[in-house]
């Protein structure tokens, strides 16, 4: 019962990080790649390590993956703001609609 | 549910392999950074799947230390972006 909610996890988690990537390549601007990349990383981050837990049960190494967890959680898009803030103050245009993609 | 495991890190190695795309070709420094701020993501999830397929529980402390150092490189690199410098 709890091995399948765990695989049920790591399967959500896995389509999210494979949709992040293809965002990654497939976006026409930096700042939706920024997009793609901060927010489906960290959720699939999230539910991925949710599921190994859901797997592992009680023990010290669940702390471990939960600290993680929490972790991420706070600095992933903290260190995707920064990098997004970094390109709006060296003047980087959003795409529009009709421009060649970057 | 070794197998699982298995199979997930592989395909989390293929999207590695994707964004590798973007780090070669991007345009700017910008889409490079967040290109490999990705690779780290990922590759903290496959430090994790290494430790529960060889059983070794000290690779949970090292993808923990591996978060740590993806966060602060990134942030000491849009520093010296914005500012030429790191102070």
């Amino acid at each position: 019962m709890l091995n399948t909610l765990a695989l049920i996890f790591i399967a959500i988690g896995l389509f999210f990080m494979v949709v992040g990537a293809v965002g990654l390549i497939r976006l026409p601007d930096f700042y939706t790649r920024a997009h793609a990349s901060g927010k489906c990383d960290t959720l699939g981050e999230g539910m991925m390590l949710v599921g190994f837990i859901l797997f592992e049960g009680m023990t010290l190494i669940a702390v471990k993956l939960l600290l993680l967890v929490i972790f991420i959680f706070i600095t992933s898009p903290t260190a995707v703001h920064s990098l997004v803030n970094v390109a709006h103050s060296r003047n980087i245009a959003p795409w529009k609609k009709g421009e060649e993609r970057q | 549910m070794n197998d699982i495991f298995l199979a997930s890190a592989i395909i989390l190695i293929l999207t590695i392999f994707l964004c590798l795309y973007r780090v070669l070709y991007g345009p700017g420094v910008e889409n490079r950074l967040i290109a490999v701020n990705t690779v780290g993501t990922k590759t903290i999830i496959l430090l994790v799947i290494i430790g529960f397929l060889y059983e070794r529980p000290i690779f949970m402390d090292i993808s923990i230390v591996y978060a740590m150092i993806n966060f602060i490189a990134t942030l000491a690199i849009a520093k010296y972006l914005r500012r030429g410098c790191i102070c």
